[in-house]
């Protein structure tokens, strides 16, 4: 099945991130995708990539801009977002579970991206994220 | 998207009616803070009418529980249905709150 791509420009506003992810996961929906991957996975780790984007790629700066593409098919999502900021290493972000870290009140955005998503990637410049979550394999009848 | 606070005996309760997450976090923290204020110390947050909690509704959890206590309060969390008690396990905050089955569980656990 051919996917259905999408692209939002996003302001860099918090406010508009509730609406961005129920307009993918419709998309998605309606392309036939998981109704409880998109419930739980997607809306949570598609939040997590706008909101990380927004206040630490973008600096929460309003003149700046979040890219989204995605890509959905009944099978497969797949979603990119980017920021304007100088990214980051994501190679050295702590273990939120850890009982020294579970008080802390951040720190958990990409821990649950990457236990919610099949696949995570980071650009190289570390301002993009590209996410894919696969429906779960069907039994042969 | 909305916070319904009400008064069931010395127990504060908060309905979250929609999500928890970065855009409207801050006004929980408010109202419960407000409530803090005023002399509460026992606050019931039922999820019952809840979609999903991003990290910073698990973020904002963490900081007015750890408030709360602060004040000699407690807190309870109640009716969090089979997708937030995912996020609650998988990041161990399942460890950190005190987490009912229902409101009624949580209201005559203080």
């Amino acid at each position: 099945m051919k996917p259905v791509d999408l692209v939002l420009e996003l302001p860099n506003d918090l406010r508009a991130i509730e609406r961005a992810v129920e307009f993918l996961a419709s998309r998605a929906r309606e392309a036939g995708f998981d109704e409880g991957l998109l419930r739980l996975n997607f809306r949570v780790g598609v939040t997590e990539a706008l909101a990380n984007a927004m206040l630490y790629g973008n600096r929460g700066d309003e003149k700046k801009h979040v890219r989204v593409d995605a890509s959905v098919t009944a099978e497969r999502v797949r979603v990119r977002v980017r920021d304007e900021g100088g990214g980051f290493d994501p190679d050295h972000l702590e273990d939120p579970t850890l009982p020294v870290n579970r008080a802390r009140v951040g720190g958990r955005g990409i821990f649950l991206i990457t236990k919610l998503m099949d696949q995570v990637e980071f650009n190289e410049a570390g301002n993009a994220i590209t996410m894919v979550l696969n429906a779960p394999a069907r039994e042969a009848p | 998207m909305s916070f319904d606070v009400k008064k069931q005996d010395d127990v504060t309760v908060i309905d979250v009616e929609g999500q928890l997450i970065v855009g409207n976090r801050q006004e929980l923290k408010q109202k419960v803070l407000e409530e803090l204020e005023g002399g509460a110390r026992k606050f019931l947050i039922d999820f019952a009418d809840t979609g999903y909690i991003d990290s910073s509704g698990l973020g904002v959890l963490v900081s007015l529980s750890k408030k709360i206590r602060e004040q000699g309060g407690e807190l309870r969390l109640a009716n969090l249905n089979d997708d937030l008690r995912t996020l609650f396990e998988l990041t161990k905050l399942d460890t950190l709150f005190h987490i009912a089955n229902s409101r009624d569980e949580a209201l005559t656990s203080f």
